[in-house]
């Protein structure tokens, strides 16, 4: 059971989208499971044999207990089956023996500039009750942000991801589990992140007309929502502020590899998940409506990739339109930014000394005092209002 | 209930020990006709007689070892050893001889004795009458080593005391003497195997004894007003060490912080550090933190006595440190 | 043999010179041992001190105490605790006295009141103050002989314990077995004044320097000595004074003294010269002094044979005893 992220400690497989004897490749879903945050298809990262299944289906797994077993080229049946199949009744398995495979465990997010493999619990920080906390939960150390002395892992950092066994509402996800999730990494969050908060109101008239304009042009499926406008400008601003993009860990910041924007969707039976929208600032402007709306549909039936739930780099909040008129964000650690929209209103506005009605959006900005001050802040949101108000150039 | 002083515990308890058994009998210098150092004794020379509360002369091997003595030859002798670092005088005596002799003669005699002294500093008697040695002797295999820090304890622990066939040493902390508590005179002893939990606690475990309790104590009530949940832990018997009581109160909390009034280097807070690590590592989510005394022998000037002493400051400095790190 | 009289009859006499010879015999045998790597650690030989541990053995009672030191073969052997068990303690065999903890500085049997082997110089001395004090406030008629080396007075562990005897008027019998030397150091090395009965006589101990090497005049003065502290005339002090003609340890190149003094005192062996004055005085003959050292040969070998078959303590029992469960009975 590969760890999708810092706050998940168990799954249950619900599909098994191949049988023993199939040969697979690299990237290709095999699995589904059900976690806290819904429905996770999960890929391999080897060309293989599939020797066996070894996790029931629908059974709480602990993170790190064997699902399958792969055989990959030169490896002989015998050397691909080294663990005894234990995973047939772990409920919620401690497994202290467990060394996450770096190509189908490690976590992506935190290891997205290190080379696989490094995700040697070994070296991160931590206290001996973390640390065997976590051994018990399957967590990944390396996956986990410390909140002690030198990023140390403390027992407090891992409080909340316990218990899953309890109170899980069958076929769906636990709605109290989730919210002990975000509660743990927004109390983080709080603690750790000196937040410092920019705000700024942009006219959203230009943008609208244009994207009228786009839409006469386009299917009822391929429409542009006014989200696409707002990620794409976010994406596009990124690149001109890349200390609002990465993460800050061991006391450092490291830029992220690509601006894989967090999209937070509110789940219908309350949460939230952000899955990570690749490349944001690559994709054209139909592209990215329509990863949009994949990610957002997912997320909401479940069915996000394990990529997706640990990538972002940043995070994007847009309230919509039965939202308020703006949000201050908690960054999501260990990322450094995230960027609120409030809906779009009506309000009077200036125009060349002259007050016209307009539609208008508050856009909002927190991030990371460790990493940037507010003028950088300021220009990003700047930089916002300009592509804004020239949609054509998105 | 009863409330009396720790003095007057431990001379209750000397009292009825001498009207339980004939064959108990305290000696000591300056017990009888002077009454006790610490006044511990006082009246019991005329209450008991001459033959069952002995003077002796300054000579504490001697008197330690004609305890020792009169224990192999069937009695059950209380021997009172002014302060803790006289007892160096007898030294040889309680390890070569007490210690030693039921294992070097393969069981053939026990040594059914009990010796009383004070212990600690706060009372500016300086370097040769402060210090807090019964780590060094509860090194030693065969002692039992006790440390009474209530006036329950200090009045019911020498029954089980003078019971056990084995070599017991009291540690009676002088600036316990005055303290008052409550006692209930009808117990028939108190176990002397146990540490205790004198208050309960959530956040961090902080282990004591003697005279460093009720410092633990007052470090742990300013602590509850900062939201910090300390449990302090009365270690009580300093050896054998009842770690299965310590290490379970650090598993639950996660965090420890040591007072001990001895020196740190090579010290009972030392040791039960290691027992911890060696049992607990795995439940520890801070470094463990120790309180001891500075590494000076005891000044006589009173701000620099204190300032070598764990304190109740000292220890809420600790703990904080130990759970919210800076 | 315990009584106020010296009876110098024939048996009597015999068996003084038979539980020398027992002594004798059995650390002859030692020392060859030690060298082939059967006995290890520190070995005391008694050699040419035999006269004093059986002399004053032959006064005491089964009840009385003995407090002995690192040099305790003789006094063991001579207060009764079987040759086999020693020598199985010498071999750190369980059947041996102590179970194999001991060795040969720590011989201990409970049931002859034996307390020890002390290897502590002077260390024995307060614990022989707190027998005699546990028997009297117990209303028991026990003495307490405490034997230990010239060097022991060199210790304040001496002047404190006779002191405390004195002033309590216990019933201890000291006894110093004036060597010559504490170790390779001679007594005028260590001591300004070297009259050591004085040293007791100025805490008013009752005092006496006897022949350390004549086991008639070392009983007799024992013997007046019991009887005094029996009588509850406190604690009785005997200087005997002797010579060790034996190195101090196994280990000991003996730099410290002339060989000529040393073969000196062997001629002076208390041995020699009682088993002398027997023949001389026609009462012990050839063939009886033959037999005694043949009987003490067989002893001996028998021990031996008995130390080699005997077992050693299971490890499982490594910590059996540092903490007892009972005080014996």
């Amino acid at each position: 059971m590969p760890s999708l992220g810092p706050d998940m400690e168990s799954a249950r497989v619900v599909e098994w989208l191949v049988k023993p004897g199939d040969a697979v490749r690299r990237g290709d879903v095999i699995v589904v499971v059900e976690t806290d945050k819904g429905a996770i298809e999960i890929e391999v990262f080897e060309d293989a044999v599939v020797e066996a299944l070894v996790a029931p289906l629908d059974t709480e797994l602990a993170v790190g207990a064997v699902l399958a077993r792969l055989r990959t080229k030169g490896e002989s049946e015998h050397q691909a089956s080294p663990d005894t199949p234990k995973a047939q009744a772990l409920p919620v398995a401690p497994a202290p023996a467990f060394r996450p495979e770096p190509p189908s465990v490690s976590t992506a997010r935190l290891d997205a500039g290190a080379p696989r493999g490094a995700t040697d619990s070994g070296h991160q920080r931590a206290s001996p009750a973390a640390r065997k906390r976590a051994a018990d939960l399957g967590l990944d150390l390396a996956t986990l942000h410390g909140s002690g002395p030198g990023g140390a892992v403390l027992l407090a950092d891992l409080a909340g991801l316990g218990g899953v066994s309890r109170g899980r509402r069958a076929g769906g996800f636990d709605a109290a589990a989730m919210r002990r999730v975000i509660g743990t990494a927004m109390a983080r969050a709080k603690r750790e992140i000196p937040h410092y908060y920019l705000g700024q109101q942009i006219s959203m008239a230009a943008a609208l007309d244009w994207l009228g304009r786009a839409n006469e042009n386009r299917s009822v499926e391929a429409r542009l929502l006014p989200a696409a406008l707002l990620l794409r400008a976010v994406g596009l601003a990124l690149t001109k502020a890349p200390s609002l993009n990465g993460y800050y860990e061991d006391g450092a910041f490291r830029a992220g590899e690509g601006i894989h924007v967090g999209w937070a969707v509110a789940l219908r039976g309350g949460g939230l998940v952000a899955p990570a929208i690749h490349d944001v600032d690559k994709l054209n402007i139909d592209a990215l409506m329509s990863a949009l709306r994949d990610v957002v549909a997912r997320a909401r039936r479940g069915g996000l990739r394990r990529s997706e739930m640990v990538d972002a780099t940043v995070t994007v909040t847009s309230l919509g339109e039965r939202g308020a008129d703006t949000v201050q964000p908690i960054i999501h650690p260990p990322q450094v930014a995230m960027i609120g929209f409030g809906r779009i209103v009506e309000r009077p506005w200036a125009v060349a000394g002259q007050v016209q009605v307009q539609p208008v959006i508050g856009v909002s900005l927190a991030a990371d005092h460790r990493v940037s001050d507010g003028h950088l802040g300021s220009q990003f949101l700047s930089e916002i209002e300009r592509l804004l108000n020239a949609p054509e150039s998105l | 209930m009863t409330t009396m002083t720790y003095r007057e515990a431990c001379k209750q308890a000397i009292r009825a020990a001498l009207q339980a058994d004939p064959r108990v009998f305290m000696m000591g210098e300056d017990i009888a006709a002077y009454g006790g150092c610490y006044a511990v004794s006082k009246g019991l020379c005329a209450e008991f007689g001459a033959e069952r509360i002995r003077d002796t002369p300054l000579s504490e091997s001697a008197f330690v070892g004609a305890g020792i003595g009169a224990a192999m030859a069937g009695m059950r002798p209380i021997v009172e050893i002014m302060t803790v670092n006289f007892s160096l005088l007898a030294l040889d005596q309680i390890m070569n001889n007490a210690a030693t002799i039921p294992h070097m003669s393969g069981g053939q005699f026990a040594v059914p004795l009990v010796i009383r002294m004070a212990t600690g500093a706060g009372r500016q008697l300086a370097a040769q009458h402060s210090h807090s040695l019964e780590g060094w002797y509860a090194h030693i295999p065969g002692l039992r080593i006790l440390a009474p820090a209530t006036v329950e304890d200090a009045r019911h622990m020498l029954a089980p005391a003078l019971a056990d066939p084995n070599p017991v040493l009291l540690f009676e902390h002088v600036m316990l003497y005055n303290v008052e508590g409550d006692v209930d005179e009808h117990l028939e002893g108190v176990d002397i195997t146990h540490a205790r939990i004198r208050r309960p606690g959530n956040d961090v475990t902080v282990i004591t004894y003697g005279g460093s309790l009720p410092r633990a104590l007052a470090a742990a009530e300013t602590l509850a007003s900062d939201g910090i949940s300390a449990e302090v832990i009365d270690l009580r018997v300093l050896r054998p060490l009842d770690m299965g009581t310590v290490a379970a109160s650090v598993a639950r909390t996660h965090r420890c912080v040591i007072v001990d009034e001895g020196w740190k280097s090579g010290s009972l807070a030392a040791e039960v550090c290691a027992r911890l690590v060696e049992s607990v590592f795995y439940e520890l989510d801070a470094p463990i933190a120790r309180v001891c005394a500075a590494e000076v022998p005891m000044p006589y000037a009173a701000h620099l006595e204190q300032a070598a002493l764990p304190n109740a400051e000292r220890i809420v400095a600790a703990v904080r440190q130990v759970v919210r790190p800076a | 043999m315990s009584g106020d009289k010296l009876h110098l009859d024939h048996q009597h006499l015999l068996r003084l010179l038979a539980q020398m010879v027992r002594i004798r015999v059995f650390e002859r045998r030692c020392a060859e041992l030690y060298q082939r790597e059967k006995i290890r650690g520190f070995l005391h030989l008694y050699d040419g001190e035999e006269a004093i541990a059986v002399g004053v053995m032959a006064t005491l009672a089964p009840q009385d105490a003995v407090i002995a030191t690192y040099r305790e073969h003789g006094q063991a052997i001579a207060r009764g605790v079987p040759m086999n068990r020693l020598m199985a303690e010498l071999y750190g065999k369980v059947e041996g006295c102590c179970r194999g903890r001991g060795g040969s500085m720590h011989f201990f049997d409970r049931a002859l009141r034996f307390i020890g082997g002390n290897a502590i110089v002077g260390g024995g001395l307060p614990l022989a103050v707190g027998t005699a004090l546990g028997d009297t406030m117990q209303g028991r008629d026990a003495v307490s002989a405490c034997f230990f080396g010239e060097g022991a007075v060199d210790e304040g562990e001496f002047h404190e314990s006779l002191n405390l005897a004195a002033l309590w008027r216990l019933p201890v019998l000291f006894v110093c077995e004036n060597n010559l030397y504490s170790m390779g150091t001679a007594l005028a090395h260590a001591e300004s004044v070297t009259d050591i009965h004085a040293k007791a006589a100025s805490y008013g101990v009752a005092s006496e320097a006897v022949d350390g090497n004549d086991v008639i005049a070392v009983e007799l003065a024992a013997r007046r000595a019991v009887a005094a502290l029996r009588a509850g005339g406190g604690p009785q002090f005997l200087e005997c004074r002797t010579y060790r003609t034996r190195a101090h340890s196994m280990f000991d190149a003996q730099l410290y003294r002339d060989k000529a003094e040393v073969e000196a005192w062997k001629q002076r062996s208390p041995i020699l010269r009682f088993q002398s004055w027997l023949e001389n005085s026609h009462l012990a003959f050839d063939d009886e002094v033959a037999r005694l050292e043949a009987d003490a040969e067989a002893e001996v070998t028998a021990a031996i044979e008995f130390a080699e078959a005997g077992h050693l303590e299971a490890l499982e029992d490594l910590e059996r005893f540092v903490v007892m469960d009972e005080v014996p009975a």
